[in-house]
C-alpha cells in the first residue's frame, strides 16, 4: 500500500517522489537536445525584450494590459496545466499501473468547468490584479489581504521548490548538466521572463510551450496508433501481453482506495485549482467576462486533449519501451525511472532528433510553468503587501512596479537556493500540500466573497487561517511527513489527503464566525454585498470591462 | 455605485431575470458535473472491477476506457454550452440592463 501511495503522490509532485529520486544518474551530454533548447531560449528572450518594451504601467506588468485574446489565455492556462509533472508523470504512472493514470488525469480536469460556472466571470468582474482584490473588495484590506497574501506566497513557493528540484533532476538526466547548474539556469532564465516581460513575456512562453507540447505529444500519439493500425483494441491487447501486470491495467488498481480517500482527493484537485494564485490571475489577461468564459472553454478542450494523448503514450510506452532492451538497466527497470517512459517513447518513434525535441520541450515547459508561478507570488507581495497593507494604497504606479521587480528578482533567489538545498530531502508532500493550501484556505474565502452576503472579516480571517492551519497540521501528521519523512511507526492522521476536513474545517469556521459577528463594521459589510453582487453580475464598473 | 444605480439595478425586471436565469443554469450544470465526476469516483472505490469488465467477448478494452474518455468529453461539452449561452443570452441581457441604467440616470438628472 505504502508503494501505492508513493506513487499516486509522485505524478502530482514532478517525479519528486517515486522514480527521480536521490541521487540520479547523469546522461552524456545530449548535443541535439541542447541546441533546441537554446533556440527555443533564443526566442523567449526575444520575446521578453518585445514584452518589456510594452510593459510600462503595473496593469502591463501584473496582466499583460488586459489584451489576452480568450483563445490565447485558454491556451496559457492549459500550458500552466500541461507542467512537466502532468506530462511526464501521468504519462509514467499509465506505463506503470495502466488505468489509474485516466483516473488522475480525470480529476484534474473535472475542476475546469465548476471554475467557469461559478468563478470566472464574477473573479474577472471583481477584480484588478490578484485574487485578494475579490476577497477584499468590501472586507477590510488589511486582514483580508495578508491573509491572501499568505495563502498565496505558501502555495507558490510550495510549487516552486517541487518545480525547481524536479527541474534539476530532470536536466540533470536528458542533458547531462550537474544539479546546480539546472537550477541556477532556470531560475535565472526565469527572473529575466518576469521581470522584463511581466505578464505579457510569461503568457507567451507559456503559449509557445503549451503549442509545442501539443505537437510533440501529438505526433508520439499518432505514432503509436499508426503502430497499431489506429485500433485501441490492438494496442491494448499487446499491452496487456507484455506488461508484468496483464489485465489488472485495463482497470482501476488501488489509487483511490476507500470513500474517504476518494471525495478527499477529487476535493483537493476541484477546489485546489480554483484556489491557485497563478491560475485564478490569468483571468484579469482578458478584457471582460466573455473572454474570460471563452478562455476557460479552450483550455479545458486542450487540457482534456491533452491527457487522452497522455494516456496513449503511456500505453505507447509499455509496448515499445518496456520490451526494449535498449531502454532498460540490467535489472530490467527502466532507465531513469518510470517518469521517463514518455523519453524514451519519443526515442523509439522517432530517433534522436525528436527525442532532443521533447527533452527541449519539458525543459521549456518547467520554464514556463516557474515564471507564472513567480509572477503569482511577486504581485501577492507587491500588489497585496506593499501597495494596500504596507502603503494602505497610497503609493504611485512607479514604486509598485520596482516593488514588483524587485520581489521577483528575490522570488528567484529564495527559489534557487531552496531548489538547491531540497535536492537530496523527499519533497513528495509539497504539491500535495501546496493543493490543499489553495483549497482550504484561498478558495473558501474567496468563494464566499462572491457567494454569501453575510461573509464578514472576521469570519474569512478566522475561518481562512483554521483552514489553512488545518491543512498543514494534517499533511505533516499525516503518512507521507510523519510515517515516511519522520519516520514515525505510524501516522497519526491516517489519510493523505487532508482537503475534505480542512475544506470543511474552513466553511465552518467562515460561517460561524460570521454569523456570531455582530459588530458595526460586519454590518457594513454585508450591506456593501449587493453593490458588489451587481457588478460581478453584470460587470457594471468592473475595470476595462465597461462598454461606454 | 451608487444608491440610486443600485436602486434601479436591483428593480430592473431584465435584471432579475439575468440574474435567476443564470443562477439557475450555471448550479444546474454544476450539479451535473459533479454528480458524473464523484459516480466514477464512488463506482472506483466500492466496486472496481465494474470498470474492469471487458467491452465484448474475448476483448481486452473494458468498460472504464470509453467511461473515462466520455468523462473527458462530457466536461468539454458543458463548458461549451455554458459559453455559448452566456455569451449570446445572458450578455445580450447583461447590455440591455446596462443600457436602461443610462437611460433612467439620464431622466432622473433632467
Amino acid at each position: 500500500m505504502n508503494k501505492l501511495l508513493l506513487l499516486t503522490l509522485s505524478s502530482l509532485t514532478l517525479f519528486a517522489g517515486g522514480a527521480i529520486e536521490g541521487e540520479v544518474q547523469r546522461q552524456p551530454l545530449n548535443v541535439s537536445a541542447i541546441i533546441m533548447f537554446l533556440v527555443f531560449v533564443a526566442a523567449t528572450l526575444g520575446i521578453t525584450y518585445w514584452a518589456a518594451k510594452r510593459t510600462k504601467t503595473a496593469k502591463d506588468f501584473y496582466t499583460a494590459g488586459g489584451g489576452i485574446t480568450g483563445f490565447q489565455n485558454g491556451l496559457a492556462i492549459a500550458g500552466d496545466f500541461m507542467s512537466a509533472a502532468s506530462f511526464l508523470g501521468i504519462s509514467g504512472l499509465v506505463y506503470l499501473k495502466g488505468y489509474d493514470g485516466l483516473i488522475y488525469s480525470i480529476g484534474f480536469l473535472v475542476g475546469w468547468p465548476i471554475i467557469l460556472f461559478l468563478v470566472a466571470e464574477r473573479l474577472r468582474n471583481l477584480g484588478k490584479y490578484t485574487f485578494a482584490d475579490v476577497a477584499s473588495f468590501r472586507l477590510k484590506q488589511t486582514p483580508i489581504r495578508t491573509l491572501a497574501a499568505f495563502g498565496s506566497i505558501a502555495t507558490v513557493t510550495l510549487y516552486l521548490i517541487a518545480q525547481m528540484v524536479g527541474s534539476g533532476k530532470l536536466i540533470q538526466i536528458l542533458f547531462g548538466l550537474p544539479y546546480e547548474l539546472a537550477v541556477i539556469l532556470v531560475g535565472v532564465l526565469m527572473i529575466l521572463y518576469v521581470t522584463f516581460g511581466g505578464m505579457l513575456a510569461t503568457t507567451w512562453v507559456q503559449i509557445i510551450k503549451a503549442g509545442l507540447l501539443l505537437s510533440g505529444a501529438t505526433f508520439m500519439a499518432i505514432a503509436v496508433m499508426a503502430h497499431f493500425g489506429f485500433s485501441f483494441e490492438a494496442l491494448f491487447a499487446k499491452a496487456v501481453e507484455v506488461h508484468p501486470s496483464h489485465n489488472a491495467i485495463m482497470s482501476p488498481g488501488g489509487l483511490v482506495s476507500d470513500p474517504i480517500s476518494a471525495i478527499s482527493l477529487g476535493i483537493a484537485l476541484m477546489f485546489g485549482t480554483a484556489g491557485l494564485p497563478h491560475i485564478l490571475m490569468r483571468f484579469f489577461t482578458v478584457a471582460d467576462a466573455k473572454e474570460a468564459r471563452k478562455s476557460v472553454f479552450y483550455a479545458t478542450g486542450f487540457i482534456g486533449y491533452f491527457y487522452v494523448l497522455t494516456f496513449i503514450i503511456g500505453f505507447g510506452a509499455v509496448v515499445m519501451v518496456m520490451t526494449n532492451p535498449q531502454y532498460l538497466d540490467a535489472a530490467g527497470k527502466i532507465i531513469g525511472g518510470n517518469n521517463m517512459a514518455a523519453i524514451h517513447l519519443s526515442h523509439a518513434v522517432g530517433g534522436n532528433f525528436f527525442l532532443g525535441f521533447i527533452s527541449a520541450v519539458a525543459f521549456a515547459t518547467i520554464l514556463a510553468v516557474v515564471s507564472g508561478l513567480t509572477l503569482a507570488g511577486a504581485s501577492a507581495i507587491s500588489h497585496d503587501l506593499y501597495a494596500n497593507v504596507f502603503r494602505r494604497g497610497r503609493v504611485d504606479e512607479v514604486q509598485e512596479m520596482r516593488i514588483s521587480k524587485i520581489a521577483t528578482i528575490v522570488m528567484g533567489i529564495v527559489a534557487i537556493l531552496l531548489g538547491i538545498a531540497f535536492e537530496k530531502q523527499n519533497i513528495a508532500f509539497m504539491v500535495g500540500l501546496a493543493f490543499a493550501i489553495a483549497a482550504s484556505a484561498n478558495f473558501p474565502v474567496l468563494f464566499l466573497s462572491m457567494f454569501w452576503k453575510k461573509l464578514t472579516t472576521r469570519g474569512a480571517v478566522i475561518g481562512g487561517s483554521l483552514g489553512l492551519a488545518t491543512a498543514v497540521m494534517l499533511v505533516i501528521l499525516g503518512p507521507i511527513v510523519w510515517q515516511q519523512i519522520l519516520g514515525f511507526k505510524e501516522a497519526i492522521f491516517p489519510y493523505k489527503y487532508p482537503a475534505l476536513f480542512s475544506v470543511t474545517v474552513a466553511f465552518v469556521g467562515i460561517w460561524f464566525f460570521s454569523i456570531t459577528d455582530k459588530s458595526e463594521d460586519a454590518q457594513k459589510e454585508q450591506e456593501a454585498f449587493e453593490a458588489q453582487d451587481i457588478r460581478s453580475q453584470t460587470g457594471i464598473g468592473a475595470e476595462g470591462a465597461v462598454s461606454h | 455605485m451608487t444608491k440610486e444605480m443600485i436602486e434601479h439595478i436591483r428593480n430592473n425586471p431584465k435584471y432579475q431575470m439575468l440574474v435567476k436565469k443564470r443562477s439557475r443554469f450555471a448550479w444546474t450544470l454544476s450539479i451535473i458535473m459533479l454528480v458524473v465526476y464523484y459516480a466514477f469516483i464512488l463506482t472506483i472505490a466500492f466496486d472496481p472491477q465494474l470498470l474492469g469488465t471487458p467491452l465484448g467477448e474475448g476483448k481486452v478494452t473494458t468498460v472504464g476506457i470509453p467511461v473515462g474518455i466520455a468523462i473527458i468529453i462530457i466536461a468539454f461539452a458543458l463548458t461549451g454550452v455554458y459559453v455559448k449561452r452566456a455569451n449570446s443570452e445572458f450578455d445580450d441581457l447583461s447590455r440591455e440592463v446596462k443600457a436602461e441604467l443610462e437611460k433612467e440616470l439620464a431622466k432622473d438628472a433632467s
